[in-house]
């Protein structure tokens, strides 16, 4: 055996002594000590799709925007249309570079007419932080870091209304349950004061709260009592990447980062370029130029999804090739992959020229040294039950 | 926590050999729980030769996968199917119901005590 464990290190979120008094195994990730797993990660992955888990994503960067002209800066700052988005309602967005490079994807939430939250991926938020103060200071809209006081908990899975519900104050419970997919509002969960929102990364029904920091471990405890009976458990980062995997979601520095641009992900649904400002003017945002330019343009490279035709799975960065017969022919490479605990057969998500990237290609992944079937399939590989 | 069974021996690439003719491998508590949750294990079959400090399997689960390097030279003589079956078996019960393979024995690589390898992953 090669050895895949990792010291435990960094910075340790509110959550910690939490995590270490249910026996998780603590691993770094993007500078924090986060929970790879409690006891079983598949465990937690069927838990998430049958009933519920509760996912602790207090390393995840919160960026307020606030100011008369928050909505103008962030319609420059990112490629989408943030001033277009309703009170209560959240986006997905990227933010790109000059070149048009994704900087990191974003969850975009308008909590006031005059505010947005900015949610950020953990290993990139001081460069989103960075990048907003600079492409907002023309602006007036001033931006808050409150990554170090804000906490957030994700209750995910089919039974998550419920569980919510359960701990939520009666007067805003019934809220709490009508709240629409990509929606979020101000509600008093375990006695805390949070932004309840209905977002998630595991393809399940689920919501995501944003608590004080103060206030994380009260609210942790609270749901995990309430939801205990009905199913939920405590779930770590395998099986949030497992869940996101089958869902078709990007990972920041696996399907995304500075060299790709939202099209090459296929993303490009995101970018709006035909945003305008009050005076109905084209919007000039960072990275449009290049970004029009690419839209317009043959993809180099595409996006996909391969389905496993055999057992073992492709991992990232594994060379996508022509054929089991033509190894050496490289039209490719893995992003993600993995064998899916709801599926029963190898996963993965890749990079790989266009000419083979139609559905039912059958290619091969070199998996070690060894060549393993693969064919690519629609995106996302799991769609829950409506 | 893990466990070091003090009448096996052990190897770095966290394996663990019991004696006998045939002698009896599989992967240690401490490489399992690494791993997590095992869905998927490649052995080689019967007859197969096996050398010392090469791989001879894969152990896959959700999140990684890992080589399993031989502790020994020598001939597969038995693989664990009901292992491969339900690889589950691995984690719960590695230096039990979860053994990999068995095989006669021409030669052995560098081996530790249980003592030994507790004192490398405890760093």
């Amino acid at each position: 055996m090669t050895d895949t464990a990792e010291l435990s290190g960094g910075r340790l979120g509110p959550l910690h002594l939490e995590h270490l008094a249910l026996g998780a195994a603590m691993v770094p990730f993007a500078g924090w000590a986060m929970p790879l797993r409690y006891s079983s990660d598949l465990a937690e992955h069927q838990a998430v799709r049958a009933a519920a888990g509760l996912f602790d994503l207090s390393h995840m960067g919160e960026i307020r925007v606030a100011g008369a002209q928050a909505g103008a800066a962030l319609d420059y700052a990112l490629v989408g249309d943030l001033s277009a988005v309703g009170v209560g309602r959240a986006r997905y967005t990227m933010m790109c570079a000059a070149d048009g490079g994704v900087v990191d994807d974003l969850v975009v939430y308008r909590t006031r007419a005059d505010e947005y939250l900015v949610v950020a991926n953990a290993s990139n938020a001081d460069v989103v932080r960075a990048e907003l103060e600079l492409r907002c200071a023309g602006f007036e809209a001033r931006v808050t870091d409150e990554s170090a006081w804000t906490a957030l908990v994700a209750v995910q899975g089919p039974r998550a209304q419920e569980i919510v519900t359960a701990v939520t104050a009666p007067a805003d419970a019934g809220a709490v349950a009508e709240l629409r997919y990509y929606t979020g509002l101000p509600a008093t969960v375990a006695g805390a004061r949070v932004l309840a929102a209905r977002t998630g990364y595991t393809g399940e029904d689920g919501f995501e709260l944003f608590v004080p920091a103060a206030q994380a471990a009260e609210l942790w405890r609270a749901l995990l009592a309430a939801g205990g009976p009905r199913g939920l458990v405590p779930a770590g980062l395998a099986a949030r990447d497992s869940l996101r995997l089958e869902a078709g979601m990007p990972l920041y520095g696996n399907e995304l980062d500075r060299t790709t641009t939202p099209y090459d992900a296929g993303l490009g649904r995101v970018v709006k370029l035909d945003k305008t400002g009050a005076d109905g003017a084209p919007l000039d945002f960072v990275g449009r130029g290049p970004l029009e330019a690419r839209k317009g343009s043959e993809p180099a490279r595409v996006l996909v999804g391969l389905r496993g035709i055999g057992r073992r799975a492709a991992r990232r960065g594994y060379p996508v090739v022509r054929s089991a017969t033509k190894p050496d022919v490289v039209v490719g490479h893995v992003t993600s992959g993995a064998p899916s605990p709801t599926l029963g057969h190898p996963i993965a998500m890749a990079y790989v020229t266009p000419e083979v990237s139609a559905l039912g290609t059958v290619l091969a992944v070199d998996v070690r040294g060894r060549t393993e079937p693969v064919c690519v399939e629609a995106l996302p590989f799991y769609r829950r039950a409506q | 926590m893990s466990t070091f069974p003090a009448d096996l021996s052990y190897t770095a690439e966290h394996e663990w050999l019991a004696a006998g003719d045939p002698v009896t491998f599989g992967i240690t508590d401490t490489a399992s729980e690494a791993l997590g949750d095992i869905v998927y294990l490649e052995l080689p079959s019967v007859g197969t030769q096996i050398t010392a400090g090469a791989v001879c399997g894969e152990v896959e689960s959700t999140k990684s996968v890992s080589e399993l390097f031989s502790p020994v030279s020598g001939t597969v003589v038995e693989v664990n199917q009901s292992a491969v079956d339900d690889p589950a078996t691995v984690n719960s019960d590695p230096y039990g119901a979860g053994w990999l393979i068995k095989a006669t024995v021409t030669g052995t690589g560098p081996l530790l005590t249980a003592a030994e390898y507790r004192e490398l992953t405890a760093g």
